[in-house]
């Protein structure tokens, strides 16, 4: 699985961008988007997913499960 | 008041100069409490030459400036660090002001431009704040991109930023690289368990970490960053917001700890919370402190850091005089079609006239003193409509804001503004907008005005404030001094009666009318 940011409730305030340990995150219109393929959901990398945790909004960065879980080479 | 002298009690040592900090001695005022010192209200005697310099033109900062002298926010800084109960970042309305409030994000570039498009146009913009919407230093490239580009273009405006404080340390040698020398911190709190009812969570270290730990690390970060800057000697403006029953009493012992730590100014401003703005403090009904329960927590700071009465917690993107905001003429669409020729003599000329007017109004307000009789500690709270020019110039029902002086036979000293909706509107006046004025002003006894209508003249005296219209166009120190002595004469032959007023309500929320 990959994250995924609802855009809806997204403000597009750009603090989970910078964070991304794999550039998975961009800007489209306005508020940001998670490439899938990129994401590793910080596995890896932190504890904890970085935009899930730098996002203001609740429920905005949520588990995409059209995306098979994420494994470390 | 007339003759300040610099009588102040605790010295700093600052990077080689000497800044000088309010003391319990006073700060050159002279007479009764209750009078802000030095800091925002301090003029050219009060303060030594180099930090004078810093502060004359930067609205802000000074109290005086603030009458004459613009500022503008340009929105780059969109992301933050931390979460705080008063704010919510989905809201926007156009109609609103409140810090953390935008309605456009700018990339640096843009912000450039936009700057040198409002700086041509209004000559007397002396300063740029990134101050979010976010957190300045939580976006630090778009925040120093937006800065190198205006340090090589407009080299005459003023930089400044604000911060929450928790990326602060790790930027101190960037902020002196941009001399950027005023940068305002939101400290509400130095006692973690106060900080854990504020913050519900801060982004650290690529940590979310929540509760009393996290206002822990904040408040140990603030106060390190603040000692860095004053260190550096940079200015800090430290603000806080004023949260009844939360940190109420509490500011005065942050108000002690920012000062032993340097910080220019103390800046306490009202909650703003109403359920629509959909913030946790909004949403638990927690509410904003009335006039009085503000003003009290401002006087029993006075002889700790110097205390701002004159902000008017500006939105993120606001333009203009403070109270006043003309972003709207602004947007980047409007910015983009300009053709802007950056004039720095046309700046300067502008400027030079501002200057002739600030003497003539400390000149003014020199003669009105020295007509005072004994100041036997008597002192009444006047409104004033404004447009600015420190003059009182505005009409009773085009005022967007009513700024309020105490006066004594001492001096007139600025202790703050209330919003207000128009009363005007059209030409008529709206008959449902005049008890709000009313509730808004409502601890003073007189209301100066350019003019005023005779109904509103009618209700205003039936609620016991003076409407004043003779003073029209003229400083409104001088006004206000010289409305105290008449009235005062008239208590003395018996025409009317000294009365103690109310208590005044802060105006919250989103103008009702455009």
């Amino acid at each position: 699985m990959a994250y995924k940011i609802v855009s809806s409730s997204c403000t597009g305030c750009s603090a989970c961008e910078p964070e991304c340990p794999n550039q998975a995150i961009v800007e489209k219109n306005g508020t940001f988007l998670i490439k899938p393929e990129k994401c590793t959901e910080c596995i890896g990398h932190f504890d904890d997913p970085q935009c899930v945790a730098a996002c203001p909004v609740d429920k905005t960065v949520i588990i995409d499960n059209a995306y098979p879980r994420y494994a470390a080479a | 008041m007339t003759s300040v002298t610099a009588g102040h009690g605790g010295l700093k040592p600052l990077n080689g100069i000497k800044i000088e900090v309010a003391g319990q001695t006073g700060c050159g005022t002279s007479g009764g409490d209750g009078k802000s010192g030095c800091g925002s209200a301090a003029g050219a005697a009060d303060l030594p030459a180099e930090i004078w310099e810093k502060v004359k033109n930067h609205p802000c900062y000074s109290e005086e400036a603030h009458h004459h002298y613009a500022r503008m926010h340009v929105a780059v800084a969109p992301a933050c660090n931390i979460q705080c109960n008063y704010c919510n970042r989905k809201y926007d309305c156009s109609n609103e002001s409140r810090p953390g409030v935008v309605s456009q994000k700018l990339s640096p570039e843009q912000a450039a431009k936009k700057v040198l498009a409002v700086a041509s146009a209004i000559p007397q913009m002396t300063v740029l704040g990134i101050a979010g919407p976010g957190d300045a230093l939580a976006n630090p490239k778009k925040t120093f991109d937006t800065f190198r580009m205006l340090q090589e273009q407009a080299p005459d405006i003023k930089l400044c930023l604000s911060t929450n404080g928790l990326a602060l340390p790790d930027f101190v040698d960037e902020i002196v690289k941009y001399n950027i020398d005023h940068v305002t911190i939101t400290i509400n709190m130095v006692d973690p368990d106060v900080g854990a009812k504020i913050y519900p969570w801060i982004f650290y270290n690529h940590k979310r970490i929540h509760g009393r730990e996290a206002a822990e690390i904040l408040t140990e970060r603030q106060m390190l960053g603040l000692e860095m800057l004053t260190a550096r000697g940079v200015l800090t403006k430290i603000n806080s917001v004023l949260i009844p029953g939360v940190n109420d009493r509490h500011l005065i012992d942050v108000n002690k700890a920012v000062k032993a730590r340097g910080a220019f100014l103390h800046n306490i401003m009202p909650l703003i919370s109403e359920a629509e703005h959909g913030t946790v403090f909004g949403l638990t009904g927690q509410r904003g402190p009335t006039a009085q329960e503000l003003k009290e927590v401002q006087d029993a700071c006075i002889g700790g850091a110097n205390l701002m009465r004159h902000c008017r917690q500006c939105r993120a993107d606001a333009v203009g005089l403070l109270g006043e905001d003309r972003s709207s003429e602004f947007t980047i669409e409007q910015v983009e079609s300009m053709n802007v020729v950056y004039d720095l003599d046309k700046r300067r000329l502008y400027q030079q006239k501002v200057e002739a007017q600030r003497e003539a109004q400390a000149t003014a307000k020199t003669a009105a003193l020295a007509a005072q009789g004994e100041d036997d500690g008597m002192k009444c709270l006047v409104a004033v409509a404004t447009k600015g020019q420190g003059k009182v110039n505005e009409h009773f029902g085009h005022a967007r804001e009513f700024q309020i002086y105490e006066v004594s036979a001492g001096g007139a000293t600025f202790i703050g503004h209330r919003r207000v909706d128009h009363y005007c509107q059209g030409g008529w006046g709206e008959d449902e907008v005049l008890p709000s004025i009313v509730t808004a002003i409502n601890d003073c006894h007189a209301v100066l005005v350019a003019k005023i209508g005779a109904c509103p003249r009618d209700e205003l005296k039936q609620a016991g404030i003076e409407p004043v219209d003779r003073y029209a166009h003229e400083f409104i120190e001088q006004a206000a001094l010289g409305w105290f002595l008449d009235y005062r004469a008239r208590i003395a032959t018996g025409e009317i009666a000294h009365r103690p007023r109310g208590d005044a309500a802060i105006r919250q929320g989103a103008y009702l009318a455009a």
